[in-house]
């Protein structure tokens, strides 16, 4: 299953791992020799040719692109193919093209974008060259913050235009031509003078000993062949055929499978533990205590959950069996009464416009969420001789070979991770926990590949949820009745505090999280007078990023509030938005669309009422309208969404519409039934009966209008998820005058109908 | 305990007839194509068919298993998609496709039953839950393989 090193250039990268997971110290003079951009050719041991560290061609012709980022739905792996392909002049066809995780923690794979906060070719100066090194030591590969296409854009069509370039180089040689009566098509060279062709495959070998011009000119987007074109994703054709292979479907000679059981209380551990009835079962291999966790080793899932259900194990509560809803509710109304502890944003004299005027008020609670991904939690892991493999729908599989490093004493024969498609991800596979335990399982049985399961109630109860939130707004209206200050204080859990404390080198986060707040500060809408902070609270249950993060709750909260300032203005939701968003041009015009689109102004249909929202996150702005009906016994559709995105330059726009509708019908879960509540320190819901979603009968149609342009590319992943809250909720408003401020609405008595 | 049949090949049942169907099809025979998702029959990822009946093989022990057994598998000829997985395609269904065979299984069960069905049919028959929100697709490519299908009869008696 081991693959060679893909390529000549990778051995520096290789070797770094190497030094990293050894713990040597590393020169100076060793980390100059590691900064590549991956453009240059290699020969790989099954004869295919390396034409970057992206595109492999083989002699006959067939393509494989090396893709470092997860396909967790979001169609990566149609997409950055798509840059690749545009400038390399080849078709996407699944016929032609394969796409596979490389297994090479490169550092030119890192995410610099996720990392740092900047693309790429925005990064200039020390802190940039800073970042790329500690890339070439530590490659942060991982998939999240709706950031891929971001990251990719310039890089990968850089790639592709460099191994084009190669392949013309490779030609001009054999023909005796300049390059200028030269190009390509297709996967062709073509001679302009004589019409002869050679293809890539031909081509491919002599290429790889080519060095790529400097400076490429990249298309410009009126040239785009397939960038902007809805291509049909390359990921599907398996999907249907039941072929595609996620992480729990890995399959290995001699492999055993596990289940595991977890401490249910937060903190708790195992404190006694009778497997010998397990143990005495037929297909059971193994009981293995991990601390805080049980697993059953068995010739099935279904032995090892049998074996699982025969133990008998008591647990410690590690002093949290104390903890309920009820009081972290009480302690969030506490931080929110207490002085904040760190101000994000702070323009104008908040407090001497609140003192005058006509001021508003309002408080809204959020509950935590858990991800609830169709795969539950798995991980395949094999530790043979000082090695460490695992197999896994890892968000990052750099965290997953830490897990590894967490684990097992000697990995003098290093570590490797298989990434495979993900059943969905959500931000909670960036996490390495069922990675730790499968690790810790595979050590009990060295030489044995071990698959361990986690039951969908262990996925449900320990989880890295979505913060439970609450927050505080006030504003000032002034004469216009437009605000003239806004305060806004969220008592809330550090999501980066979670992550960073669990999976990197580092605790970051805290107070001066971002996230905490993004979806409340630096609003687009043109109020002069703004505070924006947060009290943090630290509890004892795990918090996560879950789909738009920090936006999920402030962007209900913002999005309810500028209702509730529109209503008390006497204006209506629509064009009081677009009287605060009238100086932004861009903005403007999509809330235009956005009117156009869904008929705002004209009457709804009768019985049908509308709600607006809007909501800029990951470097793209989405709006929506959600048309309801609603009876008196709060049986509520939400019929039609009209969704207006605006992500700057498209790549697949087909992908783009899909991720709204995704985004929209993940939130409009979450809003009707989504709550995680603890009881004497434990989650009380476990399965999908008590963790409800959306199905094929609840699902409004949803109307989907892209914004072209060829501005930077935004994300498409998570930004079609925060509008979607308070659209439905000000539809409720309106049509019956109550505002929602607690979630979710079940528990304000509302059903599907 | 009898053999099942299984995308047409007697398949030993073993020697646990509470092992529920997707465990003796996942981890024994090695097909991972039908899903686990929740283990309680309540999200649809296992669907397979039995004797063409959308059947949720998680909750399905292997001794009361009569009939022939379906899964993503066994639902097109070698190289040859369905007319539900075709339709699938032609939508663009799948996101992160992990609950996606269990529901072409349910819609190719609804279609054997009801080859025109309505969207209230739909609504009905479609209970599976799917995280990445395909069901607008879904319903379009239900309605496309109902049209599919009926084209390919009519061309057959308009051919035979």
């Amino acid at each position: 299953m081991v693959k060679l090193s893909r390529r000549g250039f990778l051995i520096g990268g290789a070797a770094v791992v190497g030094t990293v997971a050894t713990g040597m110290a590393i020169g100076v003079g060793f980390l100059s020799t590691i900064d590549t951009d991956g453009l240059s050719g290699s020969v790989l041991p099954d004869g295919s040719l390396g034409l970057t560290a992206w595109i492999t061609i083989r002699p006959d012709g067939h393509i494989t692109f090396a893709i470092p980022r997860t396909e967790m739905g979001q169609g990566i792996h149609t997409a950055l193919p798509m840059l690749l392909a545009e400038e390399l002049e080849v078709s996407l066809d699944y016929d032609n093209v394969s796409v596979e995780f490389p297994t090479d923690p490169l550092p030119v794979y890192a995410n610099f974008t996720l990392a740092l906060g900047k693309r790429p070719e925005d990064a200039h100066g020390v802190g940039a060259w800073v970042g790329r090194k500690i890339f070439g030591m530590v490659p942060y590969i991982a998939t999240g913050g709706s950031s891929s296409t971001v990251d990719a854009y310039e890089t990968y069509r850089k790639a592709g235009a460099a191994a084009r370039n190669m392949l013309m180089q490779a030609a001009a040689k054999r023909w005796q031509m300049p390059m200028s009566a030269l190009y390509a098509e297709l996967g062709e060279i073509v001679n302009r003078e004589t019409g002869e062709r050679l293809g890539y495959g031909a081509l491919a070998a002599d290429a790889a000993t080519m060095t790529p011009e400097k400076n490429l000119a990249l298309k410009d987007p009126k040239d785009f062949r397939l960038i902007g074109t809805s291509t049909p994703r390359l990921d599907i054709p398996d999907k249907v055929r039941g072929a595609a292979m996620f992480g729990i479907d890995t399959v290995l000679p001699d492999m055993l499978f596990a289940a595991v059981v977890q401490a249910p209380v937060f903190g708790g551990h195992v404190k006694n533990l009778d497997s010998s009835k397990a143990e005495g079962m037929p297909h059971v291999h193994k009981v293995v205590n991990m601390g805080n966790a049980v697993g059953v080793i068995a010739d099935s899932y279904y032995h090892a959950r049998k074996g699982m259900d025969a133990l008998m194990i008591e647990f410690a509560d590690g002093g949290n069996g104390d903890l309920d809803s009820a009081g972290i509710s009480k302690r969030l109304k506490a931080a929110l009464d207490g002085k904040p502890n760190h101000i994000h944003e702070n323009v104008g004299d908040v407090d001497a416009l609140l003192a005058k005027g006509d001021t508003l008020e309002a408080e809204y609670e959020t509950p935590y969420l858990a991800h609830a991904c169709m795969e539950p939690m798995n991980c395949t892991a094999l530790y043979k001789d000082g090695k460490a493999e695992l197999w896994m729908s890892a968000q990052s599989p750099l965290a997953m070979t830490w897990a590894a490093k967490e684990v097992f004493k000697d990995l003098s024969g290093g570590t490797v991770c298989h990434t495979t498609l993900a059943g969905g991800g959500f931000g909670r596979r960036i996490e390495k926990d069922a990675a730790v335990f499968a690790c810790k399982l595979a050590a009990a049985m060295p030489g044995t590949p071990i698959k361990a399961v986690w039951p969908r109630e262990e996925d449900i109860r320990h989880d890295m949820y979505r913060p439970a939130a609450r927050a505080r707004i006030r504003a000032t209206l002034g004469a216009d009745g437009l605000p003239t200050a806004f305060d806004y204080n969220i008592a809330v859990q550090s999501t980066l505090e979670g992550f960073s404390s669990r999976n990197m080198p580092m605790t970051q986060g805290g107070p001066k999280d971002p996230s905490n707040v993004e979806g409340a500060s630096h609003l687009p809408y043109a109020i002069p007078a703004r505070r924006v902070s947060n009290a943090t609270v630290e509890l004892p249950v795990p918090v996560g990023f879950w789909r738009s993060v920090g936006h999920s709750n402030n962007g209900f909260i913002v999005e309810s509030f500028i209702d509730e300032m529109a209503f008390k203005a006497g204006m209506g939701p629509f064009e009081y938005r677009r009287k605060l968003l009238a100086g932004n041009k861009r903005l403007s015009a999509m809330m235009d669309k956005l009117a156009e689109i869904s008929g705002w102004g004209t009457p709804a249909p009768e019985g049908v009422v509308r709600g607006v929202s809007f909501r800029p996150s990951f470097r793209s702005h989405v709006a929506q309208v959600a048309e309801i009906r609603l009876d008196s016994e709060k049986n509520l559709k939400v019929e039609r969404v009209y969704c207006v995105v605006d992500c700057g330059q498209v790549v697949n726009p087909d992908t783009v519409t899909a991720q709204m509708e995704s985004g929209i019908i993940f939130a409009l879960s979450a809003l009707m039934y989504g709550e995680i509540t603890l009881e004497d320190g434990a989650v009380q819901q476990s399965n999908f009966p008590d963790y409800d979603m959306v199905r094929m009968a609840n699902t409004p149609d949803v109307v989907v209008h892209i914004m072209e342009n060829h501005e930077e590319p935004g994300g498409v992943g998570e930004p079609g998820t925060p509008p979607l809250f308070a659209a439905v909720t000000n539809a409720i408003f309106t049509a019956t005058g109550e505002r929602i401020r607690t979630l979710p609405l079940m528990n304000q008595g509302y059903s599907f109908a | 305990m009898p053999d099942i049949l299984i995308n047409g090949k007697s398949i030993p049942a073993g020697d646990d007839p509470d092992m529920p169907l997707l465990w003796l099809i996942r981890d024994i025979l090695k097909m991972t194509g039908t899903k686990f998702g929740c283990g309680i029959g309540a999200c649809g990822a296992c669907t397979v068919m039995v004797d063409g009946v959308a059947t949720r093989s998680c909750i399905t022990p292997v001794g009361l298993v009569e009939g022939k057994v379906t899964t993503i598998e066994g639902l097109s000829a070698a190289d040859q998609t369905s007319a539900v997985q075709a339709a699938w395609i032609a939508e663009q269904v799948p996101q992160c496709g992990y609950c996606q065979s269990g529901m072409i299984m349910a819609a190719t069960a609804l279609l054997r039953e009801n080859p025109e069905p309505t969207d209230e049919d739909i609504d009905a028959a479609i209970t599976n839950i799917c995280r990445c929100g395909t069901y607008p697709r879904i319903r379009k490519a239900i309605h496309r393989a109902a049209e599919l299908t009926r084209d390919m009869t009519r061309g057959g008696v308009a051919n035979g």
